[in-house]
């Protein structure tokens, strides 16, 4: 892993001038190009309208909203288990996830804690939609980048872990597994061995991208130095997760702000990366994997036994009071701050979704860069658009 | 949070409480009269109410005297109770307002007439909240500033923190709240010519306009028990509404 | 055996140009049939794990049948503001850049199309006029996407069209001639320091020039890793975005039917063309084992090309164009220089 060198930066800096200059020496009129709503490199309805001149783009802008379901607002006629079905929708590749933190702030209102056993294995369900989720980004970068094939290898070996998601909830995209005060179910038979063979898959398929993907020299001279983000600018935009961690910032919710989740009592890393291109987001996401994998192992290793779901009324209504929790959630942090009255009803929901802070950085980061960067800077980026638009 | 340490974690309670102590005593040094309310969870969170004209500057000192890099959201909330009520009129609704289930029937304030704002405090229909990290401490700050009926306005917060952009829009176009000093308040998640504020309580949700609610279906009375393992809490978990 | 040579002769001109042109359709289609079924269909459904078409004929193999007559049947679309000739006639000036291409090529000791003195020249000049196929197709769309798409392309293939050129330069000197039949003649009868058992294959001499001329080629057919003009996941399909029914279909074949043809001509000037070593080269049986050989290095060198097209992911143009400028073709003029040398001292 090594660092992109001084002399690359300087060299793709100094193209990119040479193009401005140019540009303006020969009076280039700018065209306007509409990248979506229907477009095979936006992971959904996203429009871009990019201004270039030349291949080089001016200012680029994207246009949100074509998939805005209007969360806030249904939530707030909505019981507390129907927002939690509704939830699972906003990030739905990894979808357990988007569940966990709304779970979390109505608990934390009730003040009642899920049993140590749901504990555990929420965490796990977690931390398997985790790698859902990046397996599919780590085939998508590569297909956008122009390589077919890895696509379906992410494809072919994700199937191991939403088959492990449906055998215990029943939903591969939409599980609806959590509830306050536990979980649904309990784990059904034979779970913790299968899980663990999918994981161990899951391994070998991170170090096929390894090999395949990021020794690739292609995929690198695409992706090195492409898209810095300085790490205070990407604080002050909000971007979470793998993306302020490949720009150097040692945070992870699950580490400093656990609440709920039990990642305290695992042995694991967080991993940076000091670059900020495009090239460390890959490296940090699949580094991510392959620890919530070993994660998993762990889990599973220790899971205590006992009851699946706390002492709650069948009717639930949780009391007055406001909540805030946020998670590492597999796109980024994710959060919920929950109004409530004392009512079956939440009074106000406000979601904060991590692809929607993830992507306000763009029409700062895309000035001036090619137009084939903007697709490798969009795909490093990974936002699924049911975040953004929510 | 467990609390099966007990010695450890009324250290770490009081250490953290420490922490989050030290933050209000600095804003309140810093704001002065701007700093009007504060509520702080020990161990959990903190949340601040300042008045509009230290909005930015609370903002500015969060992040450059405090460490507070992180920009994490900022939204609105209309304080006003729904003139549709609940939208949840089913006859089994209302059995259940009644029924001596909920534990917290008295706390629940059921009485739909008066502006009832929440932690920290307020005085008027619209707030604006946001929430901003310290990633080196794992702490986190909500600010909260009241909004009056006849000014719906406030400072912008992008020349501090510039992922407030997209927030800001947001707002404006749920709530109808100005920020003055944005670079360009333009719909986000609406079509251009849409009128009205979504996210206002007196904005009806057309949905349940035009179908009514059901009501929670499946309820039926539980054979003796409520015991968790057996049977766990059931109500209102099959997806009866329309989405 | 009947000497077909001498029949030939005897019909007149007009049928044997007919002739001609009937043979030269067939072996241009059924050699962009055979890759299409075997490369895109199968080849690549097995390195990323899946089985491919499977439903249309045994192992799916009429499934190219299937879609010929799936892209007949669809509605001819014209964008309204497209330049309606220019439009219409890009995907034929692609097309016939391959026809023409493939008269060079010989199959068999008397199984030609034309038997020509300048066969390299003529096959490397009539190569360039895809160039003008693919910037009528960007214009005449009328889109943004094309027009950028047509763009790169031009860049890109005026930049590899050099060392196509240059790596084959090396061949004819070593040669000594540009006729192909001649070719693979010298390469047939040639010995690898006097032994004669498989000739003299240029790949062996020609190392460097066939390494360029493999890439030089997978740029001229805009395979990835050189497929900005295509880049699906940015534009699209690049300059093929509103082409659609029958003339896409021509486009789809045109690809096919070039990596064919070039790759038929890679055959010929590094791999010994129609020859195989233990038959006598001027055996009548060569005339119909000749393009069986032909086809199986043809299968044989593009299976290289499109197993690098799914794996690789794509350059930047400016990494495309830096590559062509700065590597290939000083490799290219360094290569002719030994070679020249080399000739001489020899």
């Amino acid at each position: 892993m090594t660092a992109i060198s001084d002399r690359e930066k300087l060299s793709y800096i100094a193209a990119q001038a040479a193009d401005a200059r140019l540009n303006l020496e020969l009076e280039t009129e700018g065209m306007t190009l509409n990248l979506g709503p229907q477009h095979p490199a936006t992971h959904g309805t996203l429009r871009i309208i990019a201004k270039l001149d030349g291949e080089q783009v001016i200012s680029a802008e994207p246009v949100m909203g074509y998939m805005h379901r209007g969360y806030e607002k249904l939530a707030e006629v909505r019981t507390y288990p129907q927002v939690t079905a509704l939830v699972n929708r906003i990030d739905w590749v990894g979808s357990f996830a988007n569940e966990v933190p709304f779970i979390l702030a109505a608990e934390k209102l009730m003040e009642v804690e899920a049993p140590p056993r749901a504990q555990w294995i929420r965490t796990t369900l977690f931390e398997m939609s985790r790698v859902a989720n990046i397996s599919l980004f780590l085939g998508d970068m590569a297909l956008q980048l122009g390589a077919t094939t890895p696509a379906f290898f992410a494809f072919r070996d994700r199937e191991h872990v939403l088959n492990q998601i449906e055998a215990v909830t029943g939903g591969r995209f939409h599980p609806n597994f959590d509830r306050i005060g536990g979980l649904k179910d309990d784990l059904p038979a034979g779970w913790i061995t299968e899980t663990k063979r999918a994981m161990r898959k899951m391994r070998q398929f991170c170090e096929e991208m390894e090999q395949l993907v990021l020794g690739n020299e292609i995929f690198a001279a695409r992706s090195r130095g492409i898209g810095v983000i300085p790490a205070d600018i990407g604080l002050s935009y909000g971007l979470s997760g793998a993306n302020i961690r490949s720009s150097g910032v040692d945070w992870d919710s699950r580490r400093d702000n656990p609440c709920g989740l039990v990642h305290s009592e695992l042995d694991w890393k967080v991993w940076t990366h000091p670059d900020g291109d495009s090239f460390a987001r890959f490296w940090v996401r699949l580094q991510e994997v392959r620890e919530s994998t070993k994660m998993i192992d762990q889990l599973l290793d220790g899971l205590p036994s006992g009851p699946i779901m706390a002492k709650v009324p069948r009717i639930i209504k949780v009391p007055a009071g406001e909540a805030y929790v946020e998670t590492e959630n597999p796109l980024g942090v994710m959060g919920y701050y929950v109004i409530s009255k004392g009512d079956l009803v939440p009074y106000r929901v406000k979601i904060r979704s991590a692809s929607f802070s993830n992507i306000s950085i763009t029409p700062w980061l895309l000035q001036g860069v090619y137009v084939p960067d903007i697709i490798t800077i969009l795909a490093s980026l990974y936002f699924i658009l049911g975040d953004i638009d929510r | 949070m467990s609390s099966t340490d007990t010695p450890t974690d009324s250290e770490e309670e009081a250490a953290v409480d420490h922490a989050r102590n030290d933050l209000v005593a600095r804003l309140t040094a810093h704001l002065g009269e701007g700093f009007i309310e504060s509520h702080l969870v020990a161990g959990d969170d903190l949340c601040v109410r300042v008045s509009r004209d230290s909005w930015v500057g609370a903002a500015e000192f969060t992040k450059t005297g405090l460490g507070f890099g992180y920009f994490s959201f900022l939204s609105g909330i209309d304080w006003m109770p729904s003139p549709f009520g609940r939208d949840m009129d089913a006859q089994v609704d209302l059995q259940l307002d009644g029924s001596d289930d909920s534990p917290s029937a008295d706390e629940g304030d059921t009485d739909h007439s008066t502006i009832d704002s929440g932690v920290a405090g307020g005085d008027t229909r619209f707030q604006v909240f946001a929430r901003l990290n310290d990633v080196v401490n794992g702490l986190g700050i909500t600010f909260k500033v009241d909004i009056p009926d006849n000014d719906l306005s406030v400072p912008s917060w992008v020349g501090v923190y510039p992922g407030a952009n997209w927030h800001e829009r947001e707002c404006w176009e749920m709530y109808g709240i100005e920020f003055t000093g944005h670079p360009g308040l333009r719909h986000l998640y609406l079509p251009g010519e849409f009128e009205g504020n979504p996210l206002r309580k007196d904005y009806p949700l057309l949905a349940r306009r035009m179908k009514p609610w059901p009501g929670i279906v499946d309820v039926e009375q539980m054979p003796d028990d409520d015991a968790p393992t057996a049977d766990p809490a059931e109500a209102g978990d099959n997806n009866g509404g329309e989405e | 055996m009947i000497d077909a040579t001498l029949l030939f002769g005897e019909l007149a001109y007009w049928q044997q140009t007919s002739l001609r042109v009937v043979g030269g359709l067939t072996a241009v289609l059924l050699i962009a049939g055979t890759l299409v079924y075997v490369h895109l269909f199968k080849l690549v459904s097995f390195m990323q794990s899946r089985l491919g078409p499977m439903e249309a004929g045994p192992f799916g193999s009429l499934q190219l049948l299937a879609e010929v007559g799936k892209f007949l049947q669809k509605e001819d679309i014209f964008p309204r503001k497209a330049d309606k000739f220019v439009f219409a006639a890009a995907p034929f000036v692609v097309l016939m850049s391959t026809f023409l291409l493939v008269v060079v090529v010989p199959g068999g000791p008397d199984a030609w199309f034309i038997d020509s003195d300048i066969g390299v020249y003529l096959a490397m000049a009539v190569s360039s006029i895809s160039v003008i196929g693919i910037l009528m197709a960007g214009w005449g769309s009328a889109s943004k996407y094309s027009l950028l798409g047509g763009l790169r392309a031009t860049g890109q293939l005026i930049a590899y069209e050099l060392p196509l050129i240059l790596a084959v330069v090396g061949v004819v000197i070593q040669a000594g001639t540009m006729n192909m039949q001649l070719i693979v003649y010298a390469q047939a009868d040639g010995a690898i320091f006097g032994w004669g058992g498989i000739g003299n294959p240029y790949i062996l001499t020609q190392g460097v020039g066939f390494l360029l001329f493999m890439i030089a080629m997978q740029a001229e057919l805009t395979q990835t890793p050189f497929d900005m003009p295509i880049a699906e996941s940015e534009l699209v399909t690049g300059y093929m975005t509103e082409y659609s029914g029958m003339r896409f279909l021509l486009f789809f074949i045109g690809e096919f039917a070039t990596a064919g043809v070039f790759s038929a001509i890679a055959a010929v000037l590094f791999l010994g063309g129609w020859y195989i070593p233990g038959i006598d080269p001027d055996d009548n049986i060569m005339n119909v084992l000749g393009p069986i050989v032909m086809l199986t290095k043809i299968v044989g060198l593009t299976f290289l090309v499109f197993w690098f097209r799914f794996t690789f992911p794509r350059f930047r143009e400016d990494q495309l164009q830096k590559l062509a400028w700065k590597v290939l073709i000083p490799l290219a003029l360094a290569n002719i220089m030994v070679t020249g040398i080399l000739k001489v001292a020899f």
